[in-house]
């Protein structure tokens, strides 16, 4: 029988197998950043170990980091003192570090992609649960916890269970003005955060197939928000593209080799998933989510569902918990939500694509009285290049802050967070209760929903935007 | 890790579902870089309330808790694991776990038992009206038990042998070093690479 692209790549990296036994697997490509690695680098002092594969290790600073005043000492002492433990770690050991400031420097899943990195028919691993963002290349690739983190430093490989296999086939065309994010906020929604719990999921499929390398990143970071700990997508022709002259893409020869092997990893016609879940991409408009987590979500024509519609217990008491904390009333429209703050960046959709389709929007328009709008590139190549585009210069004449990469807002682990009570519109990939900052309260988007919504103040998508234009210069 | 054979406690009954990694401990925690000192971050949101069930006085000194489905949801966060266990808590029972946060838990000695909802409902019930009602999670005998319940759990037998002995993972692997030897050096040329060879 066939194997399907999971299970190709799952072999390929099998170190040992042996009855009773988890499979030992070979990672190809650790990443590092500073929340989850400390107490590793701790453990493997105090066993007198090293990293195993120095070469086949990266870190970054992104969590921890501000996005403004990035030149000066770091505020907080807790934050400054964890960044410094990463330093003080990465140059012990001798693990290649881009430190804040860095023009290498990025939230880490933005960061792998760009330099070449994560490539089809790898193992990546990163003490970070959105480290399914690389499967957008045909990489099996996973969170892991800190003692995982330690495991890869001192042996390059982990014992694990094979998961289940689950295609999320997506036939058809997405609408104009769905994109990516909407799509993958309507398989949450679809298969609800537990969906995925044990399976490595691969989204394919026609929809799919025609999606760039960023919208299939998107995609595939939130595989974790509906259980899964791996998204995969197979690689084809808009891959290599993306990936060819990057600065760790193989050249020459070795680049020839890549590509053949790569052409292989497509499931195989006669090969059988665990699971399956259909999706049609023509009945899709866009999604965001009403409550707090990221499987309570709806288009946004909709309105704030009844909790007593729902007839499992559990669910509906979560919807009622859900709506209590986000201040929202059964049965009122989505668009009459206004919100404080727009968010537009992080792992999900910092990416430059995401930049250029929040600018396109926001050009001659400007961001409603009340509204901040934070616009925090995914990393600093992102940032200079959408400064080349001058695209910086369209958020900020619309009103919108223009930042530094970093992580910023996605989580409340640095200066830039909501404050109790506030309402945001977030690109990022969690709505959970107190996420962005305590109390603050979140609503999962799209960068055109985004975009749209700083506009008019209240969620919205682009079809909302019926006003004329100022011109550009005037 | 700490070896896991059979323990018996009060327990806290949490009638939630979907309690992810940001409410059992929050992020501004995660900038500490040691295992420990982090009881007091958890459920830190929910416990601002004082009728919060970890807050009531009959319900201190518990180690068991049970949880509604799809526990531990969210980021990879190892933190969330080791703010249970500086609490106290030595056992996690619930329908469902998100998938890292099991894999973390089982590296660290916290035992995550999936019973069937009904069973849980039914350790609801009991610890709720009893808060005195002793629950024991064997691990040898991969069973539960409290007053009028007995249930069986499963757990793959390699996990299960490893938290029995208290067995560190690395050391196990580094067994097999001549298995990693031989496989990075079938790897082909086109892998990539961090540092220049």
């Amino acid at each position: 029988m066939g194997r399907t692209l999971a299970e190709k790549v799952w072999d390929d990296h099998v170190v040992r197998r042996a009855e009773g036994e988890p499979d030992l697997l070979f990672i190809d490509l650790h990443l590092l950043h500073e929340v989850t690695s400390p107490q590793a680098f701790d453990g493997l002092r105090q066993n007198g170990r090293p990293v195993r594969r120095l070469d086949l290790t990266i870190a970054t600073e992104d969590h921890n980091t501000p996005t403004l005043d990035i030149d000066k000492p770091i505020a907080d002492p807790v934050s400054r003192a964890q960044l410094e433990t990463l330093r003080k770690n990465c140059a012990e050991f001798g693990v290649r570090l881009h430190p804040l400031g860095d023009v290498e420097q990025g939230v880490v899943h933005v960061v792998g992609p760009q330099l070449g990195l994560t490539q089809p028919g790898t193992t990546v691993v990163c003490g970070d649960s959105h480290t399914s963002t690389h499967g957008a290349f045909g990489a099996l690739a996973f969170g892991i916890g800190t003692s995982q983190v330690e495991h890869v430093l001192a042996t390059q490989t982990l014992p694990l269970a094979r998961p289940k296999t689950m295609a999320i086939t997506v036939e058809g065309e997405l609408p104009e003005g769905v994109t990516a994010k909407d799509l993958i906020l309507a398989i949450i929604a679809k298969i609800g955060t537990g969906g995925g719990q044990g399976y490595i999921l691969e989204y394919r499929g026609s929809a799919i197939e025609k999606l760039s390398m960023e919208a299939r990143m998107t995609i595939c970071n939130m595989s974790i928000e509906a259980g899964a700990r791996a998204g995969m997508i197979a690689p084809d022709e808009t891959t290599f593209d993306y990936l060819k002259g990057r600065p760790h893409a193989p050249e020459g020869e070795d680049w020839d080799a890549a590509v053949a092997y790569w052409r292989t990893l497509r499931t195989d016609a006669d090969a059988e998933f665990d699971a399956e879940v259909v999706i049609k991409a023509d009945e899709l408009s866009p999604f965001v989510t009403w409550g707090t987590n990221p499987g309570q979500g709806a288009p946004l024509s909709a309105s704030v569902p009844d909790p007593a519609s729902y007839e499992d217990a559990s669910e509906r008491l979560a919807a009622e918990k859900a709506l209590e904390y986000m201040g929202l009333a059964a049965g009122q429209p989505l668009r009459s939500i206004n919100v404080d703050t727009v968010f537009v960046g992080s792992c999900t959709n910092g990416r430059i694509e995401d930049l250029r389709a929040a600018a396109e929007l926001l050009k001659g328009r400007k961001v409603a009285d009340g509204v901040r709008m934070l616009v925090v590139p995914g990393s600093a190549r992102v940032g200079l290049q959408a400064v080349s585009e001058g695209l910086d210069v369209v958020f900020k004449e619309a009103g919108a802050e223009w930042r530094h990469a970093g992580c910023s807002m996605c989580l409340g682990m640095n200066p830039d967070q909501l404050a109790p009570g506030e309402r945001s519109a977030s690109t990022s990939n969690r709505n959970f209760e107190g996420r962005q900052g305590k109390g603050g309260r979140t609503h999962l988007v799209s960068p055109q929903v985004a975009a749209a919504t700083a506009v008019l103040g209240h969620l919205a998508s682009p079809a909302d935007l019926t006003d004329v234009r100022t011109p550009a210069g005037v | 890790m700490e070896a896991f054979t059979t323990h018996t406690g009060r327990a806290v009954p949490l009638r939630r579902s979907n309690v992810d990694t940001d409410q059992i401990i929050p992020a501004h925690w995660l900038k500490k870089v040691t295992r420990d000192g982090f009881e007091d971050g958890l459920f830190e949101a929910w416990r601002k309330d004082e009728t919060f069930i970890l807050n009531r006085p009959e319900r201190h000194g518990a180690t068991v808790l049970v949880a509604g489905p799809d526990f531990g949801t969210g980021s990879s966060r190892e933190h969330a694991v080791w703010a249970l266990q500086n609490y106290g808590f030595k056992t996690v029972i619930s329908s469902r776990f998100a998938d890292i946060f099991r894999g973390n838990s089982l590296k660290n000695g916290l035992l995550t038992v999936v019973l069937d909802q009904k069973v849980v409902d039914a350790l609801w019930e009991l610890t709720e009206a009893d808060p005195t009602a002793e629950i024991t999670v064997d691990l040898q005998a991969r069973e539960v038990r409290a007053e009028g319940i007995t249930a069986s759990f499963e757990l793959d037998e390699n996990s299960r042998w490893r938290l029995l002995n208290g067995l560190d993972d690395i050391s196990i692997t580094l067994q097999n070093e001549a298995d990693i030897a031989a496989y990075e050096a079938k790897r082909p040329a086109h892998k990539p690479r961090t540092l220049q060879a």
